[in-house]
C-alpha cells in the first residue's frame, strides 16, 4: 500500500509536470514518465499485459511520433503568448466539467457485484477469453474503426496526380 | 523472496553473470568485427595490443575513457547526458526475459530457473523494451543542437517505428504456434528438436531483416549514414557518451541474437540433451551439467548470430532512405500477414488430426516457395518493363 501512495505521487507529479513546464520536448518526456507509472499501477492491479500493451503503443509509438512532430516544427521559439484569456478560460471550464462528471460517476459505482481477485485475474488468457468470446462484436467493430481511420490517413497523405515531389 | 535466502543469493549472482556475459561479449564484438573485417578485405587487422591483438577492446575502452568529454554550447545539457544512458539502459533490460538456460538444483530443495523473470508477457516485454530504444537515439539527436544529429535522430525513429511493426507480425504466428506469450514457454514447445524454424521459415527470414534494422546495422544503417550526415545522431558526442552509444549497439546485437535463438533455434534445447541428463557417472549432477551446457549452447546460438550480422555488415551496401521504407511498409508487412494466415490456415486443418505437425510444416515450406516464385517473377516483369521503357 506504500507503494502505491509513492507510485500515486509520482504519476500525479509528472502528469503537472506535462502542463507546468515551458519545453514542449519535456512535457512530452514527462507525459512518458506518465505513462511508465500508470503501467506501474497495471502491474500493482496484476494486469501484466495491459501494462505491457501501454508501453508498447502509447510509451514505445504515440509518444514517439508526438516527439517526432514536436522535434521537426521546433515549437520552442513561438511559445508562450499564443493563447488569449479567453481560450485559458474555456480550457478551465471544460476540464473542470470533465473533473465534476468523473467525480459524480464514481461516487455512484457499487463494488458489492465485483468478482474477487484470483491468481489468472488481469493475465493475458483471461482478457483473451472476455476480447474474443463475450465481447467479439464490439471488438471487431472497433477493428473497423481503426482500418477506416487508416484508410483516412492514407488518404489525406497521398499525393495527387501532378503535385510537387518533395 | 527473502533477501537472505540461498535463492535470492543464487539469483543474484546469475544475473550478475548474465550481465558481465553481456558486456564481455559486446566489448569482444568491436574487437571480432575488425577481425572479421579485416579478414573479409583480405588485412591484418588490430594485431598490436597484446597477442592476436586480444587486449584491443581494453585500449580502445582507454582511449574513450581519456578523451575530452564535450558538451556542445546552446545544447539541452540534461537530455544530452540522458540519450545515452537511456540506449544503454534499455539495450540492457532486454535479457531479463530471456530463458538463457533450464534450472538448476541447489540442493535443499532450491530450485534456480536460469532466467531473470519468467513473466506471462515475456516476449511482449521484449517488444516494449525494443520500442523504447528509440528514445535514447531521439533524445540524444535533439539535444545536440545540430541538424544533422536531428535528422539523424528523426531517421532512427521513423525506421524502428516502420520495422517494429512487420517484427510484431512476424512474432504473432510464433505465438499462435505455442500458444504462450511467456518465453520459458515459447522454449519448451521447441524442445527435442521441434524448433520454429522448421514451423516458420518466412517468419525467421522477416525477423531477422526487422532485427538487423532495429539495431541499426548495415544495410539499414541510415541513421549514421557517413555521406549523408556526417555521424548521424551521435555527431557531436565524444568520449564515454559516445562509447555507450556504440556499446549499446553491439549489446542490442547480441541480445537480439539470444532472442531470435529463443524464438526460432529451440532456446537452449540441444541435440542429446536428453542423453546429457541421463548419464549414470555424473550421479544426481547429470540434470545440472545438462542445463549448464544449455546455457552454453543459447549462447553460442546468439554469437552465431553476432557473426551473421557482421558479415551481413560486410558484404551488403546500405539501402537508399525510401528503399527501406518501401522494403519495411510494402515488403515485410505483406509478407508477414501472408505467413500469419498462412500459419493459422494450416493449423485450422490439422486440428483434428491429433497433434501432427507434418502440415504446418508443409505449408510454411510451401508459402515460402511461392512467395520466392512471386518474387522473382514480380522483379522479372518489372525488369522487362523498365528494358521496354529504355529502349
Amino acid at each position: 500500500m506504500n507503494f502505491w501512495y509513492f507510485l500515486t505521487a509520482l504519476t500525479l507529479l509528472s502528469a503537472s509536470m506535462v502542463i507546468l513546464s515551458k519545453n514542449p520536448i519535456h512535457s512530452v518526456l514527462y507525459l512518458v514518465f506518465t505513462f511508465f507509472c500508470i503501467s506501474g499501477h497495471y502491474v500493482l492491479l496484476n494486469a501484466q499485459f495491459l501494462m505491457a500493451v501501454n508501453i508498447v503503443v502509447y510509451a514505445g509509438a504515440i509518444m514517439v511520433l508526438f516527439l517526432f512532430v514536436i522535434m521537426m516544427m521546433d515549437l520552442s521559439k513561438n511559445s508562450p503568448d499564443s493563447k488569449s484569456t479567453l481560450t485559458k478560460l474555456a480550457g478551465a471550464i471544460l476540464g473542470g466539467t470533465l473533473l465534476v462528471i468523473l467525480i459524480a460517476a464514481s461516487r455512484k459505482v457499487d463494488l458489492k457485484d465485483v468478482k474477487p481477485i484470483d491468481a489468472q485475474t488481469g493475465m493475458v488468457e483471461g482478457l483473451g477469453q472476455i476480447l474474443y468470446r463475450d465481447y467479439v462484436l464490439p471488438f471487431e467493430l472497433v477493428s473497423i474503426l481503426f482500418f477506416v481511420a487508416m484508410v483516412g490517413a492514407v488518404m489525406l497523405g497521398k499525393r495527387e496526380a501532378g503535385e510537387r515531389n518533395f | 523472496m527473502e533477501i537472505t535466502s540461498t535463492l535470492f543469493t543464487a539469483k543474484a549472482i546469475y544475473v550478475g553473470i548474465i550481465f558481465a556475459i553481456t558486456l564481455g561479449v559486446a566489448a569482444y564484438s568491436t574487437y571480432f568485427e575488425r577481425i572479421i573485417a579485416a579478414f573479409m578485405q583480405d588485412r591484418v587487422g588490430p594485431d598490436r595490443a597484446g597477442p592476436f591483438g586480444i587486449l584491443q577492446p581494453l585500449a580502445d575502452a582507454v582511449k574513450m575513457f581519456m578523451k575530452e568529454d564535450f558538451i556542445p554550447a546552446n545544447s539541452n545539457k540534461w537530455l544530452f547526458i540522458a540519450g545515452p544512458c537511456l540506449s544503454m539502459l534499455t539495450a540492457l533490460m532486454t535479457s531479463a526475459v530471456v530463458p538463457f538456460g533450464d534450472q538448476l538444483d541447489l540442493g535443499d530443495g532450491i530450485i534456480l530457473d536460469l532466467q531473470g523473470i519468467d513473466v506471462n508477457i515475456g516476449i511482449l516485454w521484449v517488444f516494449g523494451i525494443v520500442s523504447l530504444g528509440v528514445y535514447g537515439v531521439l533524445i540524444g539527436g535533439w539535444a545536440s543542437n545540430n541538424k544533422y544529429s536531428l535528422i539523424g535522430a528523426i531517421r532512427a525513429a521513423s525506421q524502428n517505428i516502420s520495422y517494429e511493426l512487420a517484427m510484431g507480425l512476424s512474432i504473432i504466428a510464433i505465438l499462435m504456434l505455442s500458444g504462450s506469450l511467456s518465453t520459458k514457454s515459447i522454449v519448451e514447445t521447441q524442445q527435442n528438436g521441434h524448433w520454429n524454424i522448421l514451423y516458420q521459415p518466412l517468419g525467421f527470414v522477416i525477423f531477422l531483416v526487422c532485427a538487423f534494422a532495429e539495431c541499426n546495422r548495415t544495410p539499414f544503417d541510415l541513421p549514421e549514414c557517413e555521406t549523408e550526415l556526417i555521424g548521424g545522431y551521435h555527431t557531436e558526442y565524444s568520449s564515454m557518451k559516445l562509447g555507450f552509444y556504440l556499446f549499446s549497439e553491439y549489446i542490442n546485437m547480441f541480445i537480439s541474437g539470444a532472442v531470435m535463438a529463443t524464438l526460432y533455434f529451440g532456446g537452449y534445447d540441444y541435440l542429446f540433451n536428453d542423453y546429457v541428463a541421463q548419464i549414470s557417472w555424473l550421479g544426481e549432477y547429470a540434470y545440472n551439467v545438462s542445463a549448464l551446457l544449455g546455457l552454453v549452447v543459447l549462447i553460442v546460438k546468439a554469437l552465431i548470430f553476432v557473426f551473421i550480422f557482421m558479415w551481413v555488415r560486410w558484404t551488403l551496401p546500405r539501402f537508399r532512405y525510401d528503399q527501406l521504407m518501401g522494403l519495411g511498409w510494402t515488403g515485410l508487412i505483406p509478407l508477414a500477414m501472408f505467413n500469419v494466415v498462412l500459419t493459422g490456415a494450416s493449423m485450422l486443418f490439422t486440428v483434428n488430426d491429433g497433434g501432427s505437425n507434418w502440415m504446418t510444416v508443409g505449408a510454411s515450406w510451401a508459402g515460402v516457395i511461392i512467395m520466392l516464385v512471386v518474387t522473382f517473377a514480380y522483379s522479372e516483369m518489372k525488369y522487362k518493363k523498365k528494358k521496354l521503357a529504355t529502349a
